[in-house]
C-alpha cells in the first residue's frame, strides 16, 4: 500500500487528470502555437470581421433580392434541363460503376499478384481522381462538343477513379476464410472471385454507386457552367444577368431534384442491401 | 405462449415433400420476375437518358484523337541536356503557381475546420437517440440538407458577389457544404452511438450539453475526425476549382491557362496540383490509420 487510493489511481492513469507542472506548460504552449497558426492562417485568406459583416449584410441584400421566386416562360426549359442533369449523373455513375469493378479486382493486392499492374492501376486512378470533374468537363467539351455527354463522360472519367480506389480497398477488406473455403472446394480463379470475393463486397459496391449518384447529380449541376450540359448552364446565365429572382427558381427545382433522388436512393438501399448498410 | 409450446408449431405436415416443392418453384418465379422487371427497368432509364444526354459512341470514338492530341500538346518540350532550362521554362510562373497551391489548401483546412465545427454541434441536435426535441432533430436536418444539397459552387458564386473576390467566399461556399455533408456522416454515426455511458453520465445529472460533451463525444470522436479527414481531402479537390468563380485558389491560374489554350501551363499546374492532392491524402491516411487505429482499418 504507497498513499491513498486517490493518488495511486492518479499515478495509473494520468491521462484522465488535468495536467500538471511540465505538462501544463507543454500544453499552454500547444494552445498558444494552435491559435497562433491559425490566426496566421487567417491572414493568409485576408479574413478580417468588417469583411465578414460587410458581406453578412450583402448576403441578405442578395437574399431579399431572390424573393420570390419568380415563374417565368423559361419553366420548361429549366425542367429539361434538369432532366438532362439527372440523364448525366445516372449514366456517369453506371458507366464508372461497370469500369471500376475490373480496374479495382486489378488493383487490390489480394487478387492481383502482380506488384506492377496493381501500381499501375493505383496510380492512374490517383491521377484521375485528383482532377475534378469539371476540368474534365472542359476537357471533355473540347473533344466531343458542347452538350450533356461531355458531361456524362466527365463524370464517368473522375468516378471512375474514385470507385476503383473505394471499391480497390473494399476488395482488400475481404474475409479472407471465406476465399479459403471456396477454394477449398476446388473453385478457379474466376471462380473464386465470383463466390468468394464479390459476394462480400457486393454491399459495399452498391452502396457506393448509390451514394455516388447522389453527389453526382450535385456535380451535374454545375458541369453546364463550362458548357457540358444540364440546369448549371442556365443557373450560371441568371447569375451572370443577376435575374436573381430566376436563380432562386432554379436552386429551389434543383433543390427539390435532389431531395427526390436521395430519397429514392435511400428505399433502393434498403431493398437492394438490408437496413444494416449504409 | 402460455401453453407451454413457446409458439413453436409443430412440423408435420401431410406431404412435406410435395409442399417444399411448391413453395421451392412460386418464390423461384418470384425472383425471377423481380429480376426482369429490374433489368427492364433499368434498360428503360438507360435509354430515357441516353437520349436525353445526347449520348453519341460514335462521335466520341472519331474525337478521340483529338483527345490524345490535346494531352500531346501538354507535354512540354524537355531535353536531357538543357534539362534545368527547359523545366525552369515549363514552371515559368511556379511560385506564383506554388503560393496559390498554398492558399488553395488553405481554404480547404480552414473551410474542413469551419464545417466540422458546425456539423460537431448538428449532429447532436439531427441525431434521432440523441436530439433535445424531435422537431429540433426535424428543423437540424432540414438544414443539413439545404446546406450540403446547393452545390459549393453556387454558394460560391453568391459569396463572391456579397464578400468579394478572393479566398474568404471559398472557405465559407466550401465550409458551408462541408457542414451539411460531415453534419449528415457524423448523425449516422451518433444515431448508433452506445447508449450506456450516456445513461450512466446523465445518471450523475449532467445536462443535455453535458451528456452531449462526456458521454457521446469520447465514443464518436474517432469516427468524427476519420470522416473530417476525408472531407479535408475531399476539400481539396473542391477548393481547386472555386478559382473559376474568383473565389481564390490554383483554379483562378488553371482557369486562365485553359481559357488562353496555355497547354504546357495546364500540365505544369495539374501536375502541381496532382502532386498536392496525392501528399494530403497520403497524409490523411497515415493520420486516419493513428486515430482510429489499426483494428478499425482491417489492414491485411
Amino acid at each position: 500500500m504507497s498513499g491513498r487510493p486517490l493518488t495511486r489511481w492518479r499515478e495509473c492513469r494520468p491521462e484522465l487528470y488535468p495536467p500538471r507542472g511540465l505538462a501544463l506548460w507543454r500544453r499552454a504552449a500547444a494552445v498558444l502555437l494552435g491559435l497562433g497558426l491559425f490566426l496566421w492562417g487567417l491572414d493568409a485568406l485576408e479574413v478580417t470581421p468588417g469583411r465578414l459583416i460587410d458581406g453578412i449584410g450583402q448576403l441578405g441584400h442578395v437574399f431579399m433580392l431572390m424573393m420570390p421566386p419568380a415563374v417565368t416562360e423559361h419553366v420548361w426549359d429549366y425542367v429539361r434541363a434538369i432532366g438532362e442533369t439527372l440523364a448525366m449523373a445516372f449514366l456517369g455513375t453506371l458507366v464508372a460503376s461497370l469500369l471500376s469493378v475490373p480496374l479495382a479486382l486489378m488493383g487490390a493486392r489480394n487478387i492481383m499478384p502482380f506488384g506492377p499492374v496493381r501500381l499501375l492501376v493505383r496510380r492512374s486512378s490517383d491521377v484521375v481522381r485528383g482532377i475534378d470533374s469539371l476540368v474534365w468537363a472542359i476537357f471533355f467539351v473540347s473533344v466531343v462538343g458542347l452538350g450533356p455527354f461531355a458531361g456524362i463522360l466527365a463524370i464517368a472519367m473522375n468516378d471512375t477513379g474514385v470507385l476503383t480506389k473505394l471499391y480497390a480497398e473494399a476488395i482488400e477488406n475481404t474475409d479472407r476464410e471465406q476465399v479459403k473455403g471456396v477454394r477449398a472446394t476446388g473453385a478457379g480463379r474466376m471462380q473464386t472471385i465470383g463466390f468468394g470475393v464479390l459476394p462480400q463486397v457486393m454491399p459495399v459496391l452498391l452502396g457506393n454507386s448509390l451514394y455516388f449518384l447522389e453527389s453526382n447529380l450535385r456535380s451535374a449541376t454545375i458541369l453546364g457552367v463550362v458548357g457540358a450540359g444540364g440546369i448549371g448552364f442556365f443557373l450560371m446565365d441568371r447569375l451572370m444577368i443577376s435575374a436573381w429572382r430566376e436563380v432562386s427558381l432554379i436552386v429551389i427545382m434543383v433543390l427539390v431534384t435532389v431531395v427526390c433522388i436521395d430519397a429514392l436512393s435511400r428505399v433502393l438501399r434498403g431493398r437492394l442491401i438490408g437496413p444494416v448498410g449504409r | 405462449m402460455t401453453d407451454g409450446t413457446l409458439g413453436v408449431r409443430p412440423l408435420h405436415h401431410p406431404q412435406p415433400r410435395a409442399q417444399f416443392a411448391r413453395a421451392w418453384a412460386a418464390q423461384k418465379r418470384a425472383h425471377r420476375l423481380q429480376w426482369l422487371s429490374a433489368a427492364v427497368l433499368m434498360m428503360l432509364l438507360i435509354a430515357i437518358s441516353a437520349w436525353l444526354g445526347e449520348v453519341k459512341p460514335a462521335l466520341l470514338w472519331d474525337r478521340l484523337p483529338r483527345f490524345g492530341s490535346y494531352f500531346g500538346r501538354m507535354v512540354p518540350e524537355l531535353a536531357l541536356a538543357t534539362l534545368g532550362e527547359d523545366l525552369a521554362y515549363w514552371y515559368w510562373n511556379g511560385w506564383q503557381w506554388l503560393a496559390s497551391l498554398w492558399q488553395t489548401v488553405l481554404i480547404a483546412i480552414y473551410a474542413t475546420l469551419f464545417g466540422a465545427i458546425l456539423a460537431y454541434v448538428f449532429s447532436f441536435l439531427a441525431a434521432r437517440n440523441l436530439t433535445p426535441a424531435p422537431w429540433v432533430g426535424v428543423a437540424a436536418r432540414r438544414t443539413l440538407e439545404l446546406a450540403r444539397t446547393v452545390p459549393e459552387l453556387v454558394f460560391a458564386v453568391l459569396f463572391v458577389f456579397a464578400f468579394g473576390i478572393g479566398p474568404l467566399a471559398g472557405v465559407l461556399a466550401i465550409g458551408l457544404h462541408s457542414f451539411g455533408a460531415l453534419g449528415k456522416l457524423f448523425g449516422d454515426v451518433a444515431e448508433n452511438a452506445d447508449p450506456e455511458p450516456l445513461r450512466g453520465v446523465r445518471a450523475t445529472g449532467a445536462s443535455w450539453a453535458q451528456t452531449m460533451v462526456y458521454g457521446a463525444t469520447p465514443q464518436l470522436m474517432p469516427d468524427y475526425l476519420s470522416y473530417g479527414l476525408m472531407r479535408l481531402e475531399i476539400n481539396v479537390r473542391a477548393a481547386s476549382i472555386l478559382g473559376f468563380v474568383g473565389a481564390g485558389g490554383i483554379g483562378q491560374e488553371l482557369y486562365r491557362a485553359i481559357k488562353n489554350f496555355d497547354h504546357t501551363d495546364i500540365s505544369a499546374i495539374a501536375l502541381m496540383l496532382i502532386a498536392a492532392v496525392m501528399l494530403i491524402d497520403a497524409l490523411c491516411g497515415w493520420l486516419r490509420g493513428r486515430v482510429i487505429g489499426r483494428e478499425g482499418l482491417r489492414a491485411l
